[in-house]
């Protein structure tokens, strides 16, 4: 700590900080533009001029850029001297200048940046009279709107999308004054982390395409924290409503997870709650009660009931699913491949001889192994983490060679330029993360176990060692070892992504084997979907054994719990349990499962419904309503305890809703696997203040008006038992509950730069406590050292089937998942799907690129027909579809067929 | 004193580039020779720290503590490089034009020892793109000096080696800025960068790097074969060296020509330019080219040097002149440099950005007879809010300078266009 003087005021602070940073992070106000908590500063706006005197007898003193001043053990700086103040208004008139002060038609007006700090420079008074700068905007594709006359030249954009997410397709072009921020020619942004650009951006020059067909002012929106559903992992963002409709996704900081960003899956993909597939209504259709009798006397009398949860449902919905149909009746409904690779997944963190890392961990990694994880497609924002790590060691290198601080971004990256630490990868296929890579490697699965298994045994010889490696595999073994060993932080990724169980243990034994030779080593392993984890942890039965009941007539009732099973398992299987005489059905969305329920009953999506889901590390994350669901819809586990109810005290009247709190307190009790899940967020009443959370800003309109057209009295506010969380404009938002924040704001500062206020420090933790709760992953058994326990010998290599094809699957950010893929902006992302053949398979089958093949995968009625696309690296008898499409399932693999096409 | 002109006296009557063979005849060459077999690289440093050469780019900043200011190789091994700022866009100035194309061996010579001293592995030349004629004499003397040896591989049989290669500049005139040039040669936008580090320490490619003018290193092999004492006494004053010096303006013979250090701005005007046109009288003179304050009659006998210049509220900038007389508008005069200025900006900070287009509006708008007080106002407003230290770089500070100058000297012309409402010279 240091004594810095701002204004002869006496303040202790943080070394190694910039000024800037530091007046933040105590609150102070002085505005901003260029500089960024995660982009650090640049000193280009010139907007964060202060003056800072040699010492007490200086009282001359010159004007610096807080930005590029490094706090110091008794400097003395002042804020309010004249000059400063002046240069600071001078520098809002420039900017200014140019700006076409269409506040009133721009999106971004209630929340922007630049509005703020003019106000905050009481730069007032436009004494130009001279023509605007004007340019011909871009269209950049679905996700982002583009105005460039708005455009005040602060380069956040440019540096956040080529040097922070290494896209390549946007920069700063032309000079002068008239810099533009776009593409060379006009086209959709490529980078998956375009949205971004939108909350870079400090005013309306980049704005959310989406929100812009219901656009509505920030201010008449109704918000509530939510977590994304995108992926495995959980990325906290803010949902936003209006008159029943979801109108966009934010970002909200999470310092162990996303912290400041959001990849385009998770920030556009939330249309969905808003299709015309949505189910409102029960069906067939019928009154509420008449239903839920129904569902009733469908439970009580059946004999044999199959419970089919979801890794897309919550903890809350799975788990009382499975105390309505018993532990022995309920089934993960996932493809058993797959449920079982999630349970190894689980079991490794469980175990925890290695402690997993977080998001934020990750970027502090120096040296990575990354085994056969796609990132960018099957959990993006990991491969923007990646992204920084791979900075981590020249940077650090920078710093202690040339006392380059780290948040003096533009020289840290003239000292480190292209240098980048070491990143070895192996896939089954080329993917965007070879790019950063110190080397990459494509091979079969089993090569790649083989692989990290050599690794893991050059880092440990107790590990196996592997016989019979090709020299090329065998030498990078030997450097990824070595890399990870002169790291400090090392990491391993994995995941479950090519259903590989040796992929997975191998993984796991060069963690184990960094560990044992003491390496401050972390594992990271990402699973298929949101709550994937979550529903492994209630130790689901094999799906395998729900079909033999199913098909042998052993079961009469199957209840689905927001599972659109067919794109989980394989056709036969699916088929085999949704024929069983019964159904009983709860969703969101129209789909195979519903459409053949006995009932049907609507289930509420994320943005209507409160919960709890795990994500790939084993964070327990709260979500709330943003809104009251639409038509008769409710939580999944709503319906579940009202079934619960009556199943449970025969033909007495149903027990009314608990509250969420209320079955958190039993799921700890009952599982213990979840204790600790209920300090994810507060319940109600606890911690928050007793008035409640405000979902609506406090200049929220038409309270009194909305619901006129329906009835001219005031319309009661709901309750919702569930939060602290209240439908109203009334509360107050304390920042200490860090987990029930509904937005970011605090007086002066109405853009998401409010975020720094919500702040331990700048950067830092969220005031209060950090979100969420961590229930694994971190090591508790085995200390370092210890003997490390490793598969009993190397796996086997791959072998290519004697005829036709292994069917793989090729992740897909855009159309892969299954409720993002609903969402128009997403579905118009989608790239065109194809099968992916090896370069001499499909010289064998006389193939070029693009030209159609029918592929047959075993025990599906249909074939496929697909455009044909050469993968180089791809090993031969390993053909690749694309997640999702056609109900292929990603979490499967089967044996295929190519029969010529019919074109 | 010494009375000669090293960097000029061999170049050839007829304007034409001297070849390697006529270079050599005229001692070209020799201080490479003798350098690279006599001497180590530490002591050509010191030699041209005691020569107290200093940078005839316009800083003045002393070249051999610029060299002493590496990294040394030793801590950081791996290439190192020399680079040539050839990349002469100050409005007024042309004066490595006239070295370039003269004597480009001259040049090569002295990249030779500097490369040597700062044991760089490869050199870059670069060049002002509209520098045509300038860019194809240097490049076939490159290839003369390739060719014999003199470049490439183990120099002059020494263990030395240096790759040079020319890089012609894409034309901004922020490529100057020596941190702009190197961004430009890495392929990026040429927007300067904060120091530290220096490009001493990270420069081109984050490697060790010093960027000098084609002037200052010009002057190098005459260093090396001469001794500082010799140098120093070409010069009137405490610094030494003889400089190029350019008068442009309504003189009667504008031109450059190779002076002691500390020439009077009289001598240089009245006797080498042979003074103001008939008709015409001297009202004022920016003394380094476009970006330096206006001097006037008051200053005539100032010895031009870096220390004098500065004394009488200027910079000695390149030492060439661009004179106003009496019948030149000075506000559209400081119109079109502002112009200039704004239109070179690279756009990265705010005030250059933004303010100096403004301020070129202003002034076409009082020129026009259009303008007001309140303009007026509003530009010396900014002579204050536009400074080092507040601006990223020197290049909006520079464009000030004439600004805040003119200001001083010539409000009254201000005053009169916005009375008459018309310009008074039109």
């Amino acid at each position: 700590m240091v004594t810095i003087y701002i204004d002869g005021v006496a303040f202790e602070v943080a070394e190694g900080k910039n000024l800037l940073e530091t007046c933040q992070s105590l609150g102070i106000n002085v505005p901003y533009f260029c500089w960024h908590p995660k982009l650090h500063s640049v000193g280009a706006c010139r907007q964060c001029a202060v003056k800072q005197f040699r010492d007490q007898n200086d009282t001359r003193g010159r004007i610096v850029m807080s930005c590029m001043a490094p706090v110091a053990d008794g400097m003395r700086v002042s804020i309010t001297d004249p000059e400063a103040v002046a240069f600071r208004k001078g520098v809002g008139e420039w900017l200014m200048l140019n700006h076409p002060h269409d506040c009133p038609i721009c999106d971004e007006g209630g929340e922007c940046h630049l509005q703020d700090m003019i106000v905050m420079t009481r730069h007032n008074y436009r004494r130009t009279t001279f023509p605007k700068r004007t340019y011909n905007n871009q269209n950049l594709g679905p996700f982002i709107h583009q105005e460039m006359n708005r455009c005040i030249q602060c380069y956040r954009c440019v540096r956040f999308y080529k040097d922070y997410a290494g896209g390549d397709d946007f920069d700063a072009l032309s000079s002068h004054d008239s810099v533009f921020f776009g593409r060379e020619k006009p086209g959709t942004l490529e980078s998956p982390f375009s949205g971004n650009l939108i909350e870079m951006c400090p005013t309306g020059v980049f704005t959310d395409k989406t929100y812009k067909q219901h656009y509505i002012r920030k201010w008449d929106l109704q918000q509530a924290p939510s977590i994304c559903t995108g992926c495995s992992l959980g990325c906290n963002t803010f949902a936003a409503e209006r008159y029943g409709t979801l109108r966009r996704i934010r970002n909200r900081f999470n310092h162990e997870v996303n912290g400041y960003f959001l990849c385009d899956r998770g920030r556009f993909g939330y249309e969905q709650v808003n299709a015309e597939t949505r189910i409102r209504n029960i069906q067939p259709e019928t009154g509420r009660e008449e239903a839920l009798e129904k569902a009733r006397s469908l439970i009580r009398n059946a004999a044999s009931v199959i419970g089919i949860g979801s890794p897309r449902a919550s903890v809350e919905s799975n788990f009382l699913l499975r105390r309505l149909v018993g532990q022995e009746n309920f089934y993960a409904g996932v493809d058993p491949r797959e449920e079982a690779l999630v349970e190894r997944v689980h079991s490794i963190l469980e175990e925890g001889a290695v402690d997993s890392a977080s998001l934020q961990e990750i970027e502090q990694c120096d040296a990575v192994l990354v085994l056969g994880e796609d990132p960018v497609n099957s959990a993006p924002m990991l491969e923007l983490a990646l992204r920084q790590a791979v900075r981590r060691a020249p940077v650090g290198e920078a710093r202690g060679r040339l006392g380059i601080p780290e948040w003096d971004d533009k020289a840290q990256r003239v000292v480190v330029q292209k240098a980048k630490g070491p990143l070895y990868s192996a896939n089954l296929y080329p993917i965007s993360i070879d790019r950063i890579a110190t080397a990459a490697l494509h091979r079969a699965p089993e090569d790649i176990a083989r692989f990290a298994t050599a690794v893991a045994h050059v880092i440990d010889p107790a590990a196996p060692a592997v016989e019979g490696l090709d020299e090329e595999t065998a030498a990078l073994a030997g450097s990824a070892a070595r890399a990870l060993l002169a790291a400090e932080k090392p990491l391993v990724v994995s995941g479950t992504s090519l259903l590989s169980e040796a992929v997975l243990e191998a993984a796991a034994a060069v963690a184990r084997a960094l560990r044992a030779r003491d390496k401050e080593v972390r594992q990271f392993f990402v699973v298929p979907e949101q709550n994937s984890m979550g529903l492994a942890m209630l130790s689901p039965r094999p799906l395998g054994e729900a079909v033999e009941r199913a098909g042998a007539g052993k079961a009469d009732l199957v209840i689905v719990v927001e599972n659109d099973l067919a794109r989980r398992c394989s056709e036969s299987d699916a088929e085999a349990i949704l024929s069983v005489a019964n159904l009983l059905v709860m969703d969101t969305h129209q789909n195979a499962a519903t459409d053949r329920a006995e009932l049907a009953l609507p289930a509420s999506s994320f943005a209507e419904a409160s919960g709890t889901v795990v994500n790939n590390e084993g964070r327990a994350q709260r979500f709330f309503r943003v809104m009251e669901p639409l038509g008769l819809a409710q939580e999944s586990w709503k319906w579940l305890q009202e079934f619960d109810a009556a199943g449970n005290s025969g033909n007495a009247p149903p027990q009314l809703a608990r509250t969420l709190d209320a079955l958190l307190d039993e799921i700890e009790a009952e599982e213990p696997a979840f204790a600790g899940i209920k300090r994810a967020a507060p319940g109600p009443g606890r911690g928050a203040p007793a008035a409640g959370i405000p979902r609506q800003s406090f200049r929220y309109s038409g309270r009194t008006a909305i619901h006129a057209a329906e009835d001219i009295r005031e319309h009661r506010v709901h309750d919702d038992s569930d939060s602290p969380l209240r439908y109203s404009m009334e509360g107050r938002v304390d920042p200490a509950d860090a987990a029930l924040v509904p937005e970011y704001w605090v007086p002066g500062w109405n853009s998401v730069q409010a975020l720094n206020r919500f702040q331990e420090e700048v950067g830092g933790p969220l005031r209060g406590s950090n979100p969420g709760a961590l229930l694994l992953g971190r090591s508790r058994k085995v200390g370092a050292g210890s003997a490390a326990a490793y598969p009993a010998k190397a796996p086997g290599g791959y072998v290519r089937r004697k005829e036709g094809y292994l069917a793989c699957t090729y992740q897909r950010i855009f159309g892969g998942e299954e409720l993002s893929s609903r969402s128009a902006a997403i579905a118009a992302r989608a790239e065109d799907p194809y099968v992916g053949v090896s370069l001499s398979d499909a010289d064998a089958l006389g193939r070029r690129d693009g030209e159609m093949v029918m592929v047959r995968v075993e025990g599906e009625s249909k074939a496929r027909k697909l455009p044909l696309k050469r993968i180089e690296g791809l090993a031969d008898g390993i053909i690749l579809l694309p997640a999702g499409f056609e109900n292929w399932s990603a979490g499967r693999t089967a044996p295929a067929r190519i029969e010529p096409g019919d074109e | 004193m010494i009375e000669a002109r090293p960097l000029t006296e061999a170049m050839r009557p007829d304007g034409l580039a001297l070849s390697l063979e006529e270079y050599e005849k005229a001692g070209g060459y020799r201080a490479a020779r003798k350098m690279l077999k006599e001497m180590a690289p530490e002591e050509v440093v010191s030699l041209v720290k005691d020569a107290g050469l200093m940078g005839r780019g316009g800083a003045g900043f002393l070249t051999g503590l610029k060299w002493s200011l590496t990294s040394p190789a030793g801590e950081s091994p791996g290439p190192r490089f020399l680079i040539a700022n050839g990349d002469e866009m100050e409005p007024g100035t042309f004066k490595d034009r006239y070295l370039m194309e003269g004597n480009p061996h001259q040049l090569i010579e002295g990249m030779i020892c500097a490369a040597f001293a700062i044991r760089a592995t490869d050199a870059f030349i670069f060049i002002r793109d509209h520098y045509f004629e300038a860019q194809e004499r240097v490049r076939r003397a490159i290839a003369e000096a390739y060719a014999k040896g003199y470049l490439g591989k183990r120099i002059f049989g020494s263990d030395y080696s240096l790759e040079l290669h020319f890089h012609g500049s894409a034309g901004r005139y922020i490529c100057g800025e020596e941190t702009a040039l190197i961004s430009a040669l890495e392929g990026a936008r040429p927007v300067p960068r904060s120091k530290p580090p220096f490009p001493g320490v990270a420069g081109l490619f984050g490697r060790p790097t010093v960027v000098n003018n084609v002037e200052t290193l010009c002057n190098v092999p005459h260093i090396v074969e001469n001794g500082p004492v010799w140098f120093r006494d070409l010069s009137r004053t405490a610094q030494g060296g003889t400089k190029i010096f350019g008068v442009s303006g309504r003189v009667k013979k504008p031109g450059l020509w190779e002076l002691p250090m500390g020439t009077t701005i009289r001598e240089t005007i009245f006797e080498h330019a042979g003074g103001m046109l008939d008709g015409y009288s001297f009202r004022g003179v920016l003394p380094g080219g476009g970006s330096t304050d206006f001097l006037v009659e008051q200053h005539l006998d100032t010895p031009m040097d870096y220390e004098n210049i500065q004394k009488a509220g200027s910079r000695f900038g390149t030492a060439t002149m661009i004179v106003l007389d009496d019948r030149a508008c000075p506000v559209g005069f400081v119109g079109n440099l502002m112009k200039f200025f704004a239109q070179q900006s690279c756009g990265w900070c705010t005030p250059c950005r933004e303010g100096l287009p403004w301020l070129a509006r202003l002034l076409f708008r009082i020129d026009r007879g259009e303008g007001s007080e309140e303009d007026i106002e509003i530009l010396a407003e900014h002579t204050s809010k536009i400074w080092i230290g507040k601006t990223y770089c020197a290049l909006a500070p520079g464009a000030i300078e004439p600004l805040q100058s003119a200001l001083t000297y010539f409000r009254d012309d201000f005053t009169q266009h916005v009375q008459q409402k018309r310009c008074p010279w039109s």
